[in-house]
């Protein structure tokens, strides 16, 4: 049984300049205690998917589809349901610690407030279980440090707390949005290290979102590579670094300068802009910065086949299914 | 040959107010004494994490913040004690990218308009239509079209934005290009184009280059030579492959070893991260060597005295007590 089942999202805003079409037809199944890692970059469309799947849409979006978690459907959940799933089964992490940190509270009175809510525990309880959660994050004299306010840790400290906060309540899903890019590097690999482990140890399942296909790697089960809202490639982590298969991804691939690599040729730049989500192409949304687009790749949407097990790809070069 | 920039012994401090009331004032030392040497036609390289000092070295060379100390030479001539014309005449000489490329744009501005600046500061005898064939000729020798002229940065993406900024900085014909992070605000696939851009720039007009960044596979790409800092301090400065294939300051090599790697087979062969623990405060940095509090191959000397910088091989600088490789220890 899988933990998470997204079918057909569509994820839609209305504005002022017309309609956005954020996601576009989006299917993805994620098993209990895997990692799925999302890839894409701007407007691609991998941050509106997670904020549909937590139901926390802006006011003007709307959404169609189904996302099944645990076999219970999400979309058109009453508020109090969602509320009650939210932060507890599924909680979220995010590029920066002080969107979740009340930086007028300590530590404790935001942890404890956590479980207290959730969990129905008693003070005294609470405040054990949140330092017994902050000694799993790695953060030194836990007990001390809990009385502390936000703006007392470093940043690496702060994402170590938020981390804390949203295992709180054992969730079955952790959402990370970028959780390492506004980290120094060095911080960087002491976070993905620290939630390699907390998977290890409490079993969740991750989706880990991020444009960094270095983080990616140290991270992920599966690898889904979103462009313009819509699914161009899914295959299991080796399968997608070493045979990837749809032009975006090899482009992907071929443009990051690396540091194991001959650094004396020039980079494989794609050529052109990421698509705008407000005129996507009734083709392919790739097709105009493509090398190699046939005819076709303009007018006709290239359907997601399986080109071999476990591995999808949305391309019109590959053979029909 | 006079270096076409010198920089010598800088010195960088700010003046905090106190921690709390009646408090003694700090002082940040955000670059403390840092040397370097870069000709025309090459690009060095300023690597380090945030506080280390390397947008502040920049923004000192230009002559945006005061310098405490040191000196910036540009083909030989001292800046510092310069006017503010005087100044303001040499900049035409060195300009300046900066990370974010739509907010260092005004947004009520055209592209052209913002282009056309710093010749009406530095040109101003250069006739309207004129002015305007310079514009369209440096956009279309950065990859943007001359049509474009007379949009609002706001109906350009990202990368665009960053070519637009980068046109400003040329159209002058600078001998100096500082470029702050000017890579790090966009997406995987234009970042490439953007370093591209800058390589083939470089290569036309042999303008010589301070390549700022945090990303040391970026720097890697672009740099001749380049510089690790740390606190305000130069760690180690070496040619582009030599620094990179050997690293004698444990701080580069951890640096380099954090980096991740698209390869998922290499990524999970790395066993221990590299450096635990955050980077001190800038404004308490640890007494000796300011990297001792992390590093792994730290001894009591290291607390009591900071490490000289040596050149342990000819153009390889390292400020180590213990540098790695060392046959003697």
């Amino acid at each position: 049984m899988a933990l998470l089942e997204v079918r057909n999202l569509k994820v839609r805003f209305r504005t002022g300049d017309g309609d956005v079409y954020a996601v576009n037809d989006l299917s993805l199944t994620l098993e209990q205690g895997k990692t799925l890692g999302i890839v894409g970059e701007s407007g691609s469309g991998k941050s509106q998917l997670v904020l549909a799947i937590m139901n926390l849409l802006a006011a003007n979006g709307s959404l169609e589809g189904s996302i099944r978690f645990r076999e219970q459907e999400l979309v058109g959940l009453p508020s109090a349901a969602m509320n009650r799933i939210r932060g507890s089964r599924i909680a979220m992490i995010f590029q920066d610690p002080m969107t979740c940190l009340n930086s007028y509270l300590t530590i404790e009175r935001q942890m404890t407030e956590v479980l207290q809510h959730h969990r129905g525990m008693d003070r005294g309880g609470a405040r054990r279980e949140a330092i017994r959660m902050l000694e799993a994050v790695h953060i030194p004299d836990a007990a001390r440090r809990i009385e502390r306010y936000p703006h007392e840790f470093s940043g690496g400290m702060r994402q170590r707390v938020m981390i804390a906060m949203a295992l709180l309540c054992r969730p079955d899903l952790l959402i990370a949005d970028e959780p390492t890019t506004a980290l120094d590097v060095t911080v960087q690999a002491q976070i993905v290290r620290l939630l390699n482990e907390l998977q290890q140890e409490f079993g969740m399942s991750i989706l880990m979102i991020t444009h960094d296909l270095g983080v990616i790697a140290g991270i992920s089960d599966q690898v889904m590579v979103l462009y313009g809202g819509r699914i161009c490639e899914l295959a299991p982590v080796d399968t997608l670094f070493h045979r990837p298969r749809h032009p975006y991804t090899r482009g992907l691939l071929n443009s990051v300068p690396r540091l194991d690599r001959d650094s004396s040729e020039r980079l494989q730049a794609i050529p052109g802009n990421p698509p705008n989500l407000l005129q996507l192409p009734p083709g392919c949304a790739f097709a105009d910065r493509c090398s190699e687009r046939l005819e076709q790749c303009a007018t006709d949407q290239p359907g997601l086949v399986e080109a071999e097990p476990g591995h999808r790809v949305a391309c019109h070069l590959e053979p029909g299914p | 040959m006079t270096a076409l920039l010198r920089v010598e012994r800088l010195r960088v401090h700010f003046k905090l107010p106190g921690a709390g009331w009646l408090e003694p004032a700090r002082l940040l030392r955000a670059v403390d004494g840092i040397s370097l040497a870069l000709e025309a036609g090459r690009t060095l390289g300023i690597v380090g994490e945030s506080g280390c000092g390397k947008s502040t070295l920049a923004r000192a060379i230009l002559g945006l913040v005061p310098i405490t100390g040191g000196r910036v030479k540009l083909a030989g001539e001292e800046l510092a004690g310069l006017s503010h014309e005087e100044l303001r005449q040499r900049r035409r000489r060195m300009q300046i990218v900066f990370q974010d490329p739509l907010a260092s744009l005004d947004p009520r501005m055209t592209a052209g308009e913002i282009i056309a600046e710093p010749l009406q500061a530095f040109e101003p005898g250069l006739g309207r239509r004129q002015r305007r064939q310079r514009v369209e000729e440096t956009m279309e020798r950065v990859g943007l079209q001359g049509n474009q002229i007379n949009r609002y940065p706001h109906e350009f993406s990202g990368g665009q934005c960053q070519r637009i900024g980068i046109t400003r900085a040329l159209i002058v014909g600078p001998d100096l290009l500082i470029c702050d992070e000017p890579v790090s605000a966009l997406d995987v696939s234009i970042q490439a184009q953007i370093v591209n851009l800058l390589t083939e720039l470089q290569e036309e007009t042999g303008v010589g280059m301070l390549f700022i960044a945090h990303d040391l596979a970026v720097i890697k790409q672009i740099s001749h030579a380049v510089m690790v800092m740390y606190l305000g301090k130069m760690v180690e400065q070496a040619g582009r492959d030599r620094l990179f294939h050997q690293p004698r300051h444990p701080y580069t090599k951890a640096l380099m070893e954090s980096v991740p790697v698209p390869d998922p087979v290499i990524e999970r062969r790395k066993s221990v991260v590299p450096l635990s623990g955050d980077l001190p405060s800038p404004l308490d940095p640890p007494s000796g060597c300011r990297f001792r509090t992390r590093c792994p191959r730290a001894e009591p000397l290291c607390a009591e005295t900071e490490p000289p910088i040596r050149e342990l091989a000819p153009g390889h600088l390292v400020a180590c007590h213990f540098p790695l490789g060392d046959l003697s220890r």
